[in-house]
């Protein structure tokens, strides 16, 4: 069963609240480079499924392994630590800092680890960093906004914004959760277009959606998560032919 | 250079420098050239511009920096008493005593954030004060206060065979810090304390802090540990409250718990606010204002005030001359106060955004020049 | 032994009533409005003085000379009559005698006007930012509320002396089956645990069993969702603010025979009220109450000399140990609902 290239095996995960059973026997095999989207009516539980994986929540049992490393009890930051970087369904950013540093910052826990009393060196001084984040907002096509300050940007370059940030770490795999959410048709088309443009890179993606065009343009694997079970698993065409995935559209509550 | 520090740090290092050693000379027109409030003017701007490292730069609102502040005198005065007259040792035990103590209190403090984080430096900070006044007077004397006497061992100067005629008055090899010489000597530690302010606020490590204040949440997400960050911040800060304290003993070695009590952090927290959080040369400027103010407003009386409106009708003047008389001398607090609210509400940013705002204007209705090249953010 | 405990716990009541009272309104003002209030120890100031201001204008003396007497060294004999004396006869005299209950009544009004002016005013400009801004405009507040009455009343304690019927001690002791005179306790301290105990009561009933009160906790519990019902939660929320002024305006009121009030006497509340809150649960009514009462007699039995003699200075800082213990082991407090102000 396990896959040489499997890179993110969910293993067994069950998650109650209570008498609430949110996650039921979730099995889910990502293969590297390939972008794996999780789909699923409101309330299926993809966002537990998500927090479950970057270890917000414990699962009640089974476990996540990344890498042959178990991801479960690892606070966030030791997560990322493993080369894991996640888009928050609202962008989550620093407000109060210029673009470029937002995308300075993370550069620097990719290079001088959880913490380094670095005070030595002049932010100034730091060009390789400099040049590094200038690389990846021309990359996202913000370089003209590297020094507005970050919270005055519209929502669409808030997530590209965001993305560059986790982007410049190279991660081996990009979590995105719903990364089109409450975005402008223009706004959306831009961001699908910057997921294709990564694609090509060979990262690893999980992405969290509902919007099936979204799914659809880019997704390689598609599990389909109805009631906090996996209903159906397998190609974008496979899975749009599966009348299961059909039924729990048209009758779940959308 | 630009490796180390940036054109304008260095402009505005070299410019504060040059206005710190000339305050001798541009306040006496003020009535505020006396070595004795010069030397508190850059005592409580060494306390705010720690402070500011951490509530500024972090977001963490202590309420407890006076406990910090009273240790470093207590320790330099102990320095004085047991090892030597000398202020270097002094100054040097004072800062890891302080630092120690901020350590602990940090560490534990900062296992909560927000209102809770406040609440427990607010705890901290008063079990000290409390400590020092009751079960602690073998080391703090208690009410009286810690002083000199004669009789002190002071280990290292008997080692010298230094002896002592008259009351023991703190020095710096050999030369008594009383009066310019000890302003100079405090000035001195005030710009090496803005300097370092400079290098941590200039560094990746500021901007740490600063992403901390700003999106905590995303700094993990990001691959930190932020409690590391938000402890060296506070160790940082307290051991500038820890050296203020210890000048403030050379200045006066005497050390007394009332220095603790939590009404004096708020004191810093008024003197970071007013002046502009968040900013390198605010805090120095809130805390040189209400220091000046409170010398100044506090020494105000009736007499001064009716000579002040005496050119008003004779019983508007007295009316006048009634209604200031309770926001100076000893009702300045409640000019303080009222001051303090304000800025709150309508000017959270403290004097440097005022200034910031002003600039602004002016620069808006200045030369069509000056305007073309204002960037205009879009939204 | 057990007279010994038993009289400590009495000792501890009547300042545990204290904290609860004020601690009450601390946390009804967090629960409902999100406020994080530095300035609720200057209102129990302000009640304090209420009394004092109470009493000062019931003293007014008017002189008048009676030409045909002399005092005993020749001048003319001034006769001093208080005015309330000289207006309602004997009833004047009672009334000079109980000016601290009595005061209460002026108090209401005062405090609920001072409160609701204060959450229109400034609080309600707020409630949208963050919990450090809204600790330093109250904070502020406070300053400006001790050194208006410092400069009014100047900076010394006022004694307020209590009714003369009510200074006497009450034998506890024998009420509940102990020889005389081995449990007493002074009068005006039962006093004031009753009287706390009714308005606490009062406070509690008001939330169960009226409409307001029922709006008012579930506007406690969700915001929002009460808001969409088209229900004007400000309003009755300032409302609220008031209601807690007042609270504690009485508790400092009926506290003023206990401990001559200074301006300073709202700081020093102001942080062991907090504690009480933290301990009690961040938004927790009776959470603060039984925190409020319980960090009152353990303050009163860790300053028995048996105990200062195991852990010296313990009565100095218990309080504040019992609060960083709470907050660091479980943040929510004693009785604070899960996920609210847990981080």
């Amino acid at each position: 069963m396990a896959n040489s290239n499997v890179v993110l095996h969910v293993a067994d995960v069950h998650k109650r609240f209570g008498g609430l059973h949110a996650l039921a026997d979730i099995d889910l095999q990502v293969e590297e480079g390939k972008t794996h989207a999780i789909i699923g009516p409101n309330g299926a539980g993809k966002s537990t499924l998500l927090n479950v994986i970057i270890g917000k929540l414990a699962p009640s049992s089974g476990q996540v392994v990344f890498d042959g490393a178990i991801l479960t009890g690892r606070k966030p930051y030791q997560i990322n630590q493993l080369g894991i970087a996640r888009v928050f369904q609202t962008p989550e950013i620093f407000s109060d800092l210029s673009v470029m540093h937002n995308v300075m910052i993370p550069a620097f826990a990719k290079r001088d680890g959880t913490f380094t009393l670095n005070m030595l060196r002049a932010l100034d001084g730091e060009t390789t960093i400099r040049e590094e984040a200038e690389h990846m907002l021309e990359d996202v096509g913000m370089l003209n906004r590297r020094d507005m300050q970050a919270g005055s940007l519209s929502r669409g370059d808030k997530r590209r914004m965001e993305l560059a940030m986790c982007l410049i770490q190279h991660p081996r795999l990009l979590l995105l959760d719903e990364p089109t959410a409450g975005m402008s048709r223009h706004d959306t088309n831009t961001t699908i277009e910057l997921l294709k443009k990564i694609k090509s890179r060979g990262m690893t993606k999980v992405i969290i959606e509902h919007d099936m065009h979204v799914v659809f343009s880019l997704a390689d694997k598609i599990s389909v998560l109805a009631q906090g079970r996996i209903i159906a698993d397998g190609t974008p065409d496979e899975v749009r032919g599966n009348p299961k995935v059909q039924e729990a559209y048209l009758g779940g509550a959308h | 250079m630009t490796n180390f520090m940036s054109r304008n740090d260095l402009l505005l290092l070299l410019g504060f420098t040059a206005v710190v050693l000339t305050m001798p000379i541009w306040l006496t027109p003020f009535g505020a050239g006396y070595p004795d409030l010069l030397q508190r003017f850059m005592i409580y701007g060494i306390f705010a511009v720690g402070f500011n490292i951490l509530f500024g730069l972090t977001g963490y609102l202590s309420f407890g920096h006076a406990a910090f502040f009273g240790v470093g005198s207590y320790a330099a005065v102990w320095s004085f008493k047991l090892l030597t007259l000398d202020a270097i040792p002094a100054m040097i035990f004072a800062v890891l005593i302080s630092g120690l103590f901020a350590l602990v209190i940090g560490f534990l403090s900062l296992r909560r954030s927000g209102i809770y984080f406040s609440i427990l430096t607010l705890a901290f900070a008063q079990m000290s004060y409390n400590l020092a006044y009751s079960v602690l007077t073998p080391i703090t004397n208690g009410e009286t206060g810690l002083q000199l006497t004669l009789s002190d061992p002071r280990v290292l100067d008997a080692a010298i065979g230094q002896t002592y005629v008259g009351q023991p008055v703190p020095t710096l090899l050999g030369q008594q810090l009383g009066g310019y010489a000890g302003f100079y000597f405090c000035a001195g530690f005030l710009i090496l304390s803005f300097f370092f302010a400079q290098r941590v606020a200039g560094s990746p490590f500021g901007m740490m802090l600063k992403s901390i204040k700003s999106n905590q949440t995303r700094m993990q997400f990001t691959g930190f540990n932020t409690r590391p960050y938000a402890l060296s911040a506070f160790v940082i800060s307290g051991m500038y409250a820890g050296l203020a304290g210890a000048l403030l003993a050379v200045t006066d070695p005497l050390a007394g718990a009332e220095r603790m009590q939590w009404t004096a952090s708020g004191e810093v927290v008024l003197m970071t606010i007013l002046g502009g959080v968040g900013t390198l040369v605010g805090p120095v400027i809130g805390a040189w204002i209400i220091k000046y103010f409170e010398n100044i407003l506090s020494a105000l009386n009736d007499n001064i005030l009716t000579q002040f409106w005496g050119f008003l009708p004779e019983g508007l003047a007295d009316v006048v001359v009634k209604v200031t008389s309770k926001f100076v001398g000893d009702g300045w607090h409640l000019t303080l106060g009222l001051v303090f609210v304000v800025i709150v509400i309508f000017l959270p940013g403290g004097i440097m955004e005022g200034v910031r705002r002003i600039a602004a204007a002016a620069r808006r209705s200045g030369p069509p020049g000056a305007k073309s090249r204002q960037q205009q953010p879009a939204e | 032994m057990f007279e010994v405990i038993f009289l400590q716990f009495l000792n501890g009541l009547d300042k545990g009533a204290a904290y609860a009272l004020i601690a009450l309104g601390l946390t009804l003002v967090f629960g409902t409005l999100g406020v994080v209030n530095f300035a609720h120890g200057a209102l129990f100031m302000l009640g304090a003085f209420c009394a004092v201001m109470f009493r000062q204008f019931l003293t007014l003396e008017t002189v008048t000379i009676d030409p045909t007497q002399t005092s005993p060294w020749g001048a003319p004999l001034e006769i001093r009559t208080p005015l309330v004396q000289a207006w309602f006869g004997d009833f004047g005299a009672v009334l000079v005698n109980y000016s601290v209950p009595f005061s209460i009544l002026i108090t209401i009004p005062i405090m609920l006007l001072v409160g609701i002016a204060l959450e229109r005013g400034i609080i309600k400009h707020f409630y949208k930012r963050p919990h450090a801004e809204q600790i330093l405009v109250t904070f502020g507040l406070a300053i400006v509320a001790q050194e208006v009455i410092k400069s009014v009343f100047g900076p010394n304690p006022i004694p307020q002396p209590m009714p003369t019927d009510l200074r006497g001690a009450a034998d506890i002791g024998s009420w509940i089956g102990f020889q005389a005179n081995v449990i007493t306790y002074p009068l005006w301290r039962l006093i004031y645990f009753l009287f706390s105990a009714i308005i606490i009561g009062g406070v509690f009933a008001f939330l169960q069993f009226t409409t307001f009160g029922m709006v008012v906790r579930a506007g406690m519990a969700d915001r929002e969702t009460v808001g969409l019902l088209g229900i004007n939660i400000d309003r009755r929320f300032t409302i609220m603010f008031g209601l807690a002024a007042v609270v504690a305006g009485m508790a400092g009121v009926m506290y003023t025979p206990l401990l001559p009030p200074n301006y300073h006497l709202g700081m020093d509340f102001l942080v062991l009220s907090f504690v009480v809150v933290v301990v009690g649960g961040m938004g927790s009514l009776p959470g603060a109450v039984a925190a409020g009462f319980l960090l009152g007699i353990l303050q009163s039995f860790a300053s028995m000399t048996q105990i200062k003699a195991i852990v010296p200075g313990i009565d100095q800082i218990i309080i504040y140990l019992v609060a960083v213990v709470i907050l660091l082991v479980r943040p929510r407090g004693l009785m604070g609902r899960r996920g609210v102000m847990e981080s």
